[in-house]
């Protein structure tokens, strides 16, 4: 089938569109990695914000960045024009929580960043330099419309996993579109764990490791004491975090290193988001009362299994919650009231949820969030269900985890100047039957062949043929 | 154990950590019952099943597209269930007896009930404690001596899920991969039942649950016990079929040789009483399985995990051997590595006989999904299957692979009433089962919460009786 080589998957049928999609790739072929200008005309455009899809609209791309999508938006001149008759034009698709690029192959622990179980640090873990960008699983999601992630650490022997970051998928050694974005901690059954047995010895913990930060002093005479920046710049831009400066003053008494106290500085001051993962209803509001003993704490809930039964609480609170979509079984005992209700209850309760892949294959297969979206839409013509209209739940894996991390304004939609992050569909991309036809990151166009694609071509016909297999390629 | 791991580890690759070290146990409460009355072969059934089909009225479908199982599609179709059992399969014209209850099929979906061959449900229940993990005998490699019913916690939550969500009515539960010879399998009815001897489904064939691979190597090397490579896998797989064929023999000869429970069970499946099923993801080994199964004369029943099983899909079907998949499973461990989205449509379009499975407590309530994408992505690269073809993925071969295909997997008169009707096209995402009817009785309705089982856990439990 054409097109098939060049590793770009055409349903048969495409026709017309073929010539400007092979130029397109053509282009790609040739790539200067560098921008360029895209009008991606006449698709069903889902600017990804929980709006109703526009019919026969313009996505223009131009410096890496969206310059206008919607209804009437005029093609500039010299650009290359993509006509997306019949397709589906989206933001590519945000995994609202997630591990990718962290490991190559699980069970294979010299490939596997994704904790670390026997360091002497925690809080100050910060998985930048862990993320492979030519990790397997990057090209394979990619493939299937994946364009940024959210990528967590997981926690070793302390309720701190360390510092996640948001990346993008692309195919190039830069993949940090924002550093040291978070903070993550466990809080239920896994922080008590951690934490040496019981919820009440992780929240000592906890309490104990923001006093010592807070506690940390600055140098006297430091940059950030007179006023200047350091200690006030945006946290994915300081290289030296100034409070691990050896003469920074701290008490005998500490159970956290320098280095673990000074990462949990930018949370104690609300310039870091914390992300906990809690699950049962009782962990929540645990979790939401640390505000009142930390009120700048920036939260943002994980998991929330059981987050319907106090999700006007959760509302309340204003925090975001980034919640697994399809688990509904009491897979353990702080996850009872599990449904595949609970986005869309916490929805319709005032909640600003995503959808993330909390412990389920993460690290591999954020590639099915518009699955498990669909099946939010789908659980709505089920009576007693509590699912999401389309509109939001095409958000939920785009705009939402974007505002919920932070990034709103950067990815996660089409709305002008956001990062030219577009995906084409051949049809409805909740679908199972859909394919994606092309993606760009930041403006360029990506190759959409991986190491599934290559072996799915060799072995076509499983007989050998003249030569082995190994000579097919 | 690395976090997000665990999942799939308590399935497919059962990592020890996942598997019950808590080994103490209580003294026996039973007294010792041997003598001439005691069961001698493989084909005796000492726990037999109690299963009875629950009552049902007599019902007609009309107006569906059906789908049925065996890779026939009937548009505007009638079904017409009694007594239990399929009474009529046909067109518009289909007879509909009188006083039957009547539904309504226009713009929905009917297909034979769902077949997992492959789950753990009961054996690794939910909540996934360690107080619950029953799955896996890590005393041994060879363990064939253990049946997977006997742990089988009939309360487990999963079942009901996979019911109202996946429109599965029968499924294989089986022993883990830690051992090579991991022991008997076992096919139940989904139903909610006190014991799991009213689930098992009557007179299906037993299994027995073998692997190749990672799994045993890891668990056994990790101890300095043979086996700690591919090679220690085989030489350990053959020395115990050569007894077990041994053992056979001397029974033949000498009725009254002391019964050996393991090699009983071998015997059982070298005479082709018990159907054997082989977790085994590389298509090399899967080779060299199926030279295995030549030399001592057992049969194969189905590859299962088979991410490889494209790269030998004409080894499969010129031994007829089914392999049972994931659609898109993968990189997990190193042998899951060279996983391909199209694994399933490339086995199917070989001629060999594929299966979609699930290992997985939240797999097996999407199964009708899995095969959509995988079918999805065959007719991308050209390989052109129709919907009620790929069907067969999910009918008529896993009910081949568990030896039930008289019974159920297909919508022919006269087998069990084993029904979904889905609220829309089974292959779509926004689709769920609307009803589900197991020997004719209707045991899930979407539309009546008195029809959402219940187990005992979640009775009293935030979240009772919700849907799910």
């Amino acid at each position: 089938m054409i097109g098939l080589r060049q590793g770009f998957r055409l349903r048969q049928g495409f026709g017309g569109q073929v010539g400007l999609l092979m130029a397109a790739i053509a282009a790609l072929a040739a790539l200067p990695a560098a921008a360029q200008t895209v009008a991606i005309t006449g698709g069903r455009v889902v600017l990804g914000d929980g709006s109703d899809p526009i019919d026969g609209g313009t996505v223009v791309i131009r410096d890496g960045r969206v310059a206008a999508a919607g209804a009437g938006v005029a093609v500039p001149a010299g650009a290359t024009v993509i006509d997306a008759s019949g397709k589906w034009v989206t933001p590519g698709i945000v995994a609202g929580f997630s591990r990718i690029g962290l490991t190559e192959v699980d069970a294979v622990d010299a490939t596997n960043d994704v904790q670390a179980n026997n360091s002497p640090f925690s809080a100050a873990i910060d998985v930048v330099p862990a993320i492979n960008p030519q990790a397997a699983s990057i090209a394979v999601n990619r493939a299937a419309g994946v364009t940024r992630a959210i990528v967590s650490p997981a926690t070793g022997r302390s309720i701190f996993g360390g510092q996640g970051a948001v990346i993008d998928l692309g195919a190039d050694m830069q993949p940090v579109t924002r550093a040291r974005a978070f903070q993550f901690i466990e809080l239920g059954e896994a922080g008590a764990q951690d934490a040496g047995g019981s919820r009440a010895s992780a929240y000592a913990l906890l309490r104990n490791a923001m006093r010592e930060a807070r506690d940390l002093r600055l140098p006297i005479g430091s940059s950030s004491q007179r006023g200047s920046s350091a200690a006030d710049a945006p946290i994915e831009d300081i290289t030296e975090n100034p409070y691990i400066l050896p003469d920074a003053r701290r008490p005998e008494d500490v159970l956290l290193t320098r280095f673990d106290a000074a990462a949990l500085v930018p949370v104690l001051q609300g310039r870091q988001l914390l992300l906990v993962h809690v699950e049962r209803a009782s962990d929540i509001l645990q979790t939401l009362a640390l505000k009142r003993e930390f009120p700048r704490l920036r939260l943002v809930l994980v998991g929330a299994a059981e987050g319907w039964r106090v999700a006007d609480r959760i509302a309340a609170a204003d925090v975001p919650v980034i919640a697994n979509a399809l688990t509904d079984l009491p897979a353990s005992f702080e996850q009872l009231a599990a449904t595949q209700s609970n986005i869309g209850r916490m929805r319709a309760a005032g909640v600003h949820v995503s959808i993330g892949m909390i412990n389920d294959d993460e690290a591999r297969q954020i590639r099915v969030s518009t699955q498990y979206a669909g099946n939010l839409v789908g659980i709505g013509r089920v009576p007693g269900h509590s699912g999401l209209s389309w509109n939001e739940a095409f958000a939920a894996i785009t705009s939402r985890p974007a505002e919920a991390i932070g990034l709103g304004e950067e990815i996660g939609s089409l709305r002008p100047g956001r990062r030219g992050d577009v995906v084409i569909w051949d049809g409805d991309p909740l679908e199972l039957a859909t394919a994606v036809e092309a993606v760009w990151i930041d403006g360029v166009q990506q190759s959409l062949e991986n190491r599934q694609t290559r072996l799915r071509d060799r072995y076509r016909q499983p007989q050998e043929g003249a030569l082995p297999h190994a000579y097919d390629r | 154990m690395k976090s997000g791991w665990s999942t799939v580890a308590c399935a497919a690759a059962l990592l020890a950590g996942c598997a019950g070290q808590g080994t103490e146990r209580p003294a026996s409460t039973s007294s010792t019952q041997t003598g001439a009355d005691a069961p001698r072969s493989a084909s005796d059934d000492p726990y037999p099943s109690t299963y009875r089909a629950y009552p049902g009225v007599v019902t007609a479908i009309t107006g569906a597209t059906i789908f049925d199982g065996e890779g026939g599609r009937i548009d505007n179709g009638t079904i017409v269930l009694a007594d239990g059992r399929i009474q009529a399969v046909g067109g518009a014209d289909t007879p509909v007896p009188e006083g039957a209850t009547r539904i309504d099929g226009a713009g929905r979906w009917v297909t034979p009930g769902v077949i997992d061959v492959h789950s753990h449900l009961g054996d690794y229940p939910s909540p996934g404690v360690e107080a619950h993990s029953d799955g896996n005998e890590i005393t041994s490699p060879v363990r064939p001596e253990v049946w997977a019913e006997h742990s089988v916690w009939p309360q487990d939550p999963g079942f009901s899920r996979a019911l109202a969500n996946g429109g599965v009515t029968t499924l294989q539960v089986l022993p883990g991969s830690a051992n090579l010879f991991g022991g008997r399998g076992v096919t139940l009815r989904n139903v909610p039942a006190r014991t799991v001897q009213a689930m098992r489904f009557p007179g299906a064939p037993r299994g027995l649950k073998i692997a190749c691979g990672e799994n045993p190597k890891r668990v056994y090397g990790g101890r300095n016990q043979m086996p700690q490579t591919r090679m220690g896998n085989i030489a350990l797989m053959r020395q115990t079929w050569q007894r077990a064929a041994e053992y056979r023999d001397r029974r033949r000869r000498e009725p009254n040789t002391a019964r050996d429970m393991a090699l009983e069970t071998l015997a059982g499946a070298l005479e082709g009483d018990i159907l054997v099923h082989n977790h085994c993801y590389r298509a090399d080994e899967m080779a060299l399985m199926l030279d295995m199964a030549r030399e001592f004369g057992f049969r194969i029943s189905t590859f299962h995990h088979a991410v490889e099983a494209y790269k030998i899909a004409d080894l499969l079907e010129d031994n007829g051997t089914c392999a049972a998949m994931w659609s898109d499973w993968w990189g997990f461990k190193m042998e899951a590595y060279d996983a391909v989205n199209e694994n399933i449509p490339l086995v199917h379009n070989a001629g060999a006989c594929a299966i979609v499975h699930s290992d997985d407590s939240n797999g097996i309530q999407r199964l009708n999904q899995e095969a959509a994408k995988a079918l999805a992505d065959g007719r991308r690269m050209g390989i052109d299957i129709s919907d009620e073809v790929a069907w067969r993925w999910l009918g008529i071969n896993p009910a081949r692979a568990l030896g039930i295909e008289d019974e159920t997997g297909s919508l022919r008169p006269g087998k069990r009433a084993d029904v979904v009707l889905w609220n829309g096209h089974p292959f779509s995402v926004y689709t769920r089962p609307q009803q589900v009817w197991i020997d004719g009785a209707l045991l899930y309705d979407m539309n009546d919460p008195r029809l959402r089982p219940v187990s005992d856990f979640e009775l009293g439990q935030p979240g009772e009786g919700d849907v799910k």
